[in-house]
């Protein structure tokens, strides 16, 4: 059936076969895009400055003498550049990010329209401190409130990751134990610990000795007492930990580390189950990073930079890195140089400037927008929901350890045994589902983990919907459909990739036009 | 002579020489290794410390030395291809070749068979 201009009024699909291959490789509006190095044309810019006339140099002949290898395109081509490529990324403004151990949370939007005030979004690190009187206010209320939570007395700001973090904290023990003039080089470090605790403590120069869980998936006093010695510095800890469970010894590991002469590092990675219920403080923390992109809800995961600013005990609050906010006698001041502050060791500082003030502000909005009472609630229901998942799941998967749990519902691979599927392919299943897959193969100390975290920020519904298809993955591996996992994903944008060829063999192309290639 | 730890490495004594690598067990556990760092030689390892790291898509294991002793040689060919490893542990895939200190250190090892039901029971 026609109009009278000849177009078809209704949809006609009988005689639609497979669909065809296109002349574009594009698939409707499913859009592939080349690396932007590929897309280069030589003399193709998108602003055209005139050249500065002048200018004389003042490098001495190290200038650079050849082009720098930027990419020529216009200004819309940039822009679909990057647009295309968003559309295939993934994140938690899409859907559930059940990330294990990375707390992916929603990033409340008032954050957002807080951390674009002019006041803030375009101050310079170098303004005079009179000028940025507010930003620095904002710090040192961040700062409160952080101590307020954490139950320790000084935060050192200027981390600009969970790692970076954790390297502040290992540092400051590092100083603290070179200050008493003595010589402890070892570290415990549970098994489940996430990877970047014994890489910390081995870049502090410290030895890494392994602690076993037990049985219920803990670190045991007994455990640590056996290996506390004179030559221990301390202890890298994670409460909860990656198994998602509360650490039920730990005042007491705590007490009998202090009691060896050594400190006690908590990763705070897992602190969106503790906020506003448990101050590490008062479980015998000496230093805790706190990733501002996870329990404070900045965004992260491609959204944007961490921030990990790091809580120490008294014991450790003299080598917290420079700088820090003071409160002076003409408003707020920053202490910068060395022999600034009396009394204080500080180990040196580790960034150029005071952290990541765009995610500051973004944290401080969260805190006030939930208040106490409502941070106390954000454990809460994220422990809640983990359980939630972890009830609904429990007998058509596998559970390592009974729970309850905390904050993230860990599942492993027995269920899967004699499926011929195995962890990866299910969660690749899952990417079919539309959902980003859960953590897996983490924590290392269970077979074929699957680390599900679904944060307080999923709804009941949300959650129902996912619960749905992770039963629903399980019961087909169980009934036999081998084929709808060892073949997914099916309908991602690129099918399996070959991870192994990936890294034994990367192909780098933008390496080619690699600004120090072009130089040369 | 061949012995084995029950962090699934093992060592094959040649004269005051040892060959060490890991288990297929272990090889098969890590999945695909990608990358394989591996001491210098003439560098000294104490037994049951690490000696190397291997690297495979899902984690990254140190390797502990079965023995304590000096680097002699280091298997070159897993620089390029780590898959070594998972093809042949026991052989083309082996890791480092020590002096070894002291031969008294082996006895705290599994014999193939001590180490055939120690598998069996993880």
């Amino acid at each position: 059936m026609s109009d009278a201009q000849g177009r078809p009024t209704q949809p006609d699909i009988s005689a639609a076969g497979a669909p065809p291959a296109t002349f574009s490789g594009d698939r409707g509006l499913a859009l592939e895009e080349a690396s932007i190095f590929a897309l280069s044309r030589a003399g193709v810019t998108g602003v055209d400055l005139p050249e500065p006339k002048g200018v004389a140099p003042r490098l001495a002949g190290l200038e650079r003498k050849g082009a720098i290898g930027l990419p020529g395109l216009s200004e819309p081509e940039v822009v679909r550049h990057f647009v295309r490529l968003s559309r295939r990324n993934y994140a938690i403004d899409l859907g559930v990010f059940p990330l294990g151990s990375c707390t992916m949370k929603h990033n409340p939007r008032l954050n957002e329209k807080m951390a674009r005030l002019p006041g803030f979004a375009d101050l310079h690190p170098l303004q005079p401190v009179s000028t940025v009187q507010g930003a620095l206010g904002l710090i040192d209320s961040l700062a409160h409130w952080l101590k307020v939570l954490t139950g320790l007395p000084v935060i050192a700001m200027s981390p600009k990751a969970g790692a970076h973090g954790e390297l502040c904290g290992m540092m400051a023990i590092r100083a603290a134990i070179d200050a008493r003039g003595e010589r402890r080089r070892r570290v415990l470090v549970p098994a489940s610990a996430h990877g970047t605790n014994p890489a910390t403590a081995a870049q502090c120069g410290f030895e890494v000795d392994e602690i076993a869980g037990d049985a219920t998936g803990r670190v045991s006093a007994a455990s640590v007492a056996e290996r506390l010695g004179p030559d221990v510095a301390g202890i890298m800890l994670t409460n909860p930990n990656t198994c998602g469970l509360f650490e039920r010894e730990v005042r007491e590991i705590a007490a009998r580390v202090h009691e060896a002469g050594g400190y006690f590092y908590c990763d705070g990675a897992n602190f969106n189950a503790l906020v506003g219920r448990v101050r590490p403080g008062d479980l015998g923390v000496d230093a805790m990073h706190i990733n501002l992109h996870k329990t404070f809800s900045t965004p992260h995961g491609g959204g944007g930079p961490g921030a990990g600013p790091v809580a120490f005990s008294e014991a450790l609050a003299p080598f917290a890195p420079r700088p820090w906010v003071v409160h002076g006698a003409a408003g707020f001041a920053l202490v910068e140089a060395e022999g600034d502050a009396k009394g204080a060791k500080p180990f040196g500082r580790l960034t150029a400037f005071h952290g990541q003030m765009g995610m500051f502000v973004r944290a401080l909005a969260y805190m006030m927008s939930h208040g106490g009472d409502g941070l106390r609630q954000v454990a809460e229901d994220a422990v809640l929901n983990a359980n939630y998942v972890m009830a609904c799941l429990k007998d058509a998967m596998s559970v390592p350890f009974a729970g309850p749990c905390m904050h993230e519902a860990l599942f492993d691979d027995a269920f899967l045994e004699g499926t011929g599927v195995a962890t990866l392919d299910f969660a690749k299943a899952l990417i079919d589902e539309g959902y980003h897959p859960m953590t897996v193969y983490f924590p290392l100390v269970v077979h074929g983990a699957m680390l599900v975290e679904p944060t307080e920020t999923e709804s009941k519904e949300s959650l129902d919907r996912f619960i749905a298809s992770m039963r629903g993955l399980a019961l087909a591996a169980k009934a036999g459909d081998a084929a709808r996992f060892k073949g997914a994903p099916f309908y991602a944008p690129r099918r399996r990739l070959d991870e192994t060829q990936a890294a034994r063999k990367p192909v780098l192309v933008a390496a080619e036009a690699s600004p120090r290639a072009a130089a040369e | 002579m061949i012995k084995f730890t029950d962090q699934h490495e093992w060592v094959r004594v040649e004269g005051e020489e040892a060959v060490v690598g890991i288990t297929p067990y272990a090889a098969e556990q890590l999945g695909d290794v990608v990358f394989v760092e591996l001491p210098e030689a003439g560098r000294k390892v104490d037994q049951f410390k690490e000696a190397a790291v291997v690297e495979s898509v899902k984690a990254a294991s140190e390797i502990y030395a079965p023995v304590g002793g000096e680097v002699v040689a280091v298997n070159a060919a897993l620089a390029e291809t780590p898959g070594l490893v998972n093809e042949d542990a026991l052989g083309k895939g082996w890791f480092l070749k020590l002096r070894i200190r002291d031969k008294g250190e082996l006895d705290k090892l599994m014999s193939a068979e001590e180490y055939e039901t120690y598998v069996k029971g993880l």
